[in-house]
């Protein structure tokens, strides 16, 4: 016996299928000028040097507010790029993901906060240590965190 | 002409190396992840090999052994393996423009063009910077032929002096390490031998690379057809599989998932129908594709032996589409007619196949494109258009058809996922 509930309520049904139902955006036509915006600036272009090595990361603390890294930013990494003395990397300290200024000289290896209330880190050869990225940008947002 | 040269580029335990590139912690810690809907082991660091966790065994039996030995589990994050192989792919190309990616994890590179290098140096920095780039790490296996590549890429492994690189390349010329190498590789592992040849060689006492090789051409052919032949060739070093780097016009496009618990409701089958059909219409519209068949599957738990259906159904249109509502509507259709009341469905699936673009459309004889047709179809592709874009822009799902269902009680398991890092501005990794 065929019940008339074989289709769901709003499913697709011969007669009516192509209903769609919108969650919260509203769409209209692409306007006539869209064939016109092809040289729009596109911030990838500037942001991203080399994208298959390039990675986005959410800032938390205040280590490195100095250099204008906040809570909250997103950094973005580019892992293709070589740390030197004075790049901010993103590195692997025992486990944990940091970033912080590179700090190198006569051998010696240390993470440098740019915070006065945070104290320089030393690396020694008993840490596991390695350079994950070298951050190239920082975006911070001006408006209030949701 | 000089001698072809086939790298054969093989991720590492893929997905879970995926998992450590923003999990540092893991670093030399055991890890596995597990296939859609958490059923069993996919995918095992070389930590958990060693603990001795068999591949493809089932979670819910391995589940306190791996707790006890503080295994860390993942659901699989697809999102995320997807994101990096593209970029181990990228990473790839600037190297060598010769290349077919073979699957997610794996790609060959013709490298023929670079003999002035030393072909083993230049793969080792390749190696490098995929690692340095991505946080992958690779296998390379460099032989004169396909095949000998993919032998030589499981040499890496084995063979721990050999910094990730293998060349068979090198030891040509010494025909009797190459003997005694394909000696140790049983007939199993070789690239294009099935379980069934393997099984019928066997039966002639054929167990080794090295043994298969040395059959003559016709007993080959006679024995596993020309794709048996073009294997003992390839063995023997001659190039007989090219590499396939045009055909990325695919062939079908398949979404289908387990669910998360068996669904005895038709209208939960009903919407993982339309979601998957949704799904997949919408890779068609990216790969910029036309499907001209669409196939529906549906079926029970294997492990469930008093409960067992399973069907398959095909419709094939007058003429090939991308338009969503029409293929949902197939599907749907179809789906309907092969539901069952009182089974516990594991799984269903839709398929699209009888691919096409759009500029070599067959037109058809009968085919009279009143305006009034031609208006609907431009309505149609704006439609089309404009959905994929907002569901871009917005995240998947912002515009679904209704017939999607909402609560979505089908939803496959995934307890163990990791976040998308790569794919969602909501979930990138922390770092203090």
């Amino acid at each position: 016996m065929r019940r008339k509930t074989d289709f769901p309520e709003n499913s697709a049904t011969p007669e009516g299928y192509g209903q769609m139902h919108t969650s919260c955006a509203h769409a209209g036509f692409p306007s006539p000028a869209d064939d016109y915006l092809d040289g729009a600036l596109d911030l990838n272009k500037l942001l991203v040097n080399n994208a298959p090595a390039t990675f986005f990361l959410r800032v938390k603390g205040d280590s490195m507010t100095g250099a204008g890294i906040h809570s909250n930013d997103i950094l973005v990494v580019d892992r293709s790029v070589s740390a030197s003395h004075n790049s901010i990397v993103v590195a692997v300290l025992n486990g944990a993901l940091t970033v912080k200024r590179l700090w190198q000289r006569n051998g010696r290896v240390a993470l440098m906060p740019d915070n006065p209330q945070y104290k320089p880190v030393e690396v020694t050869h008993n840490e596991e240590f390695e350079v994950w990225g070298v951050a190239t940008s920082v975006i911070h947002s001006l408006r209030k965190q949701k | 002409m000089s001698k072809a040269v086939y790298a054969l580029v093989d991720c590492n335990n893929f997905y879970c190396s995926c998992e450590r590139v923003f999990r540092p912690d893991l670093k030399g810690k055991p890890i596995v992840v597990l296939s859609n809907n958490d059923g069993c082991i996919i995918s095992r660091s070389n930590e958990a090999k060693v603990l001795g966790v068999k591949m493809a065994a089932p979670y819910f039996k391995q589940k306190s052994f791996l707790l006890r030995n503080n295994v860390t589990v993942f659901s699989s994050n697809y999102a995320l393996y997807g994101d990096l192989s593209n970029r181990v792919m990228n990473t790839l190309r600037t190297f060598c423009p010769d290349m077919e990616v073979y699957s997610i994890d794996e790609a060959f590179l013709r490298l023929d063009g670079f003999s002035t290098y030393n072909l083993t140096e230049y793969a080792r920095h390749i190696r490098q910077t995929v690692y340095q780039w991505t946080g992958i790490p690779v296998s390379i296996g460099i032989a004169p032929t396909k095949t000998l590549a993919k032998i030589a890429s499981h040499f890496c492994k084995t063979i721990s002096d050999s910094s990730g690189v293998f060349s068979i390349s090198d030891i040509w010329e010494k025909p009797e390490q190459v003997d005694r190498l394909l000696e140790t590789v049983p007939v199993t592992d070789i690239w294009g031998i099935g379980r069934k040849s393997a099984e019928k060689l066997n039966r002639y006492g054929i167990t080794t690379a090295r043994q298969l090789r040395d059959r003559e051409n016709k007993w080959l052919q006679k024995m596993l057809t020309v794709t048996g032949l073009y294997t003992g060739l390839e063995l023997r070093g001659i190039s007989s599989i090219a590499l396939d780097d045009a055909p990325a016009s695919r062939r079908s496009i398949r979404s289908s998932r387990s669910f998360g618990k068996p669904v005895t409701e038709k209208s939960h089958a009903q919407e993982a129908t339309v979601a998957y059909t949704v799904r997949a219409a919408e890779k068609l519209r990216r790969d910029g594709l036309l499907a001209t068949t669409i196939s529906v599957f549906i079926k029970t738990s294997k492990h469930r032996p008093g409960d067992l259906h399973a069907e398959y159904c095909s419709y094939t249109l007058d003429k090939p589409t991308d338009y969503t509502p029409l293929l949902v509507h197939h599907a749907s259709e179809m789906l309907r007619k092969m539901f069952r009341e009182g089974h516990q469905y594991q799984k269903v699936g839709v398929l699209l196949s009888g691919l096409e673009s759009p500029h070599n459309q067959q037109g058809s004889l009968l085919e009279v494109t009143s305006p009034q047709a031609q208006k609907q179809n431009e309505f149609e592709a704006k439609l089309m258009h404009v959905t994929d874009a907002i569901n871009k822009k917005f995240g998947r799902g912002t515009v679904q058809l209704a017939a999607e269902g909402l609560g979505q009680p089908w939803k496959m398991k995934q307890e163990n996922l990791s976040p998308k890092y790569t794919t969602d501005w909501s979930k990138l990794q922390e770092v203090e």
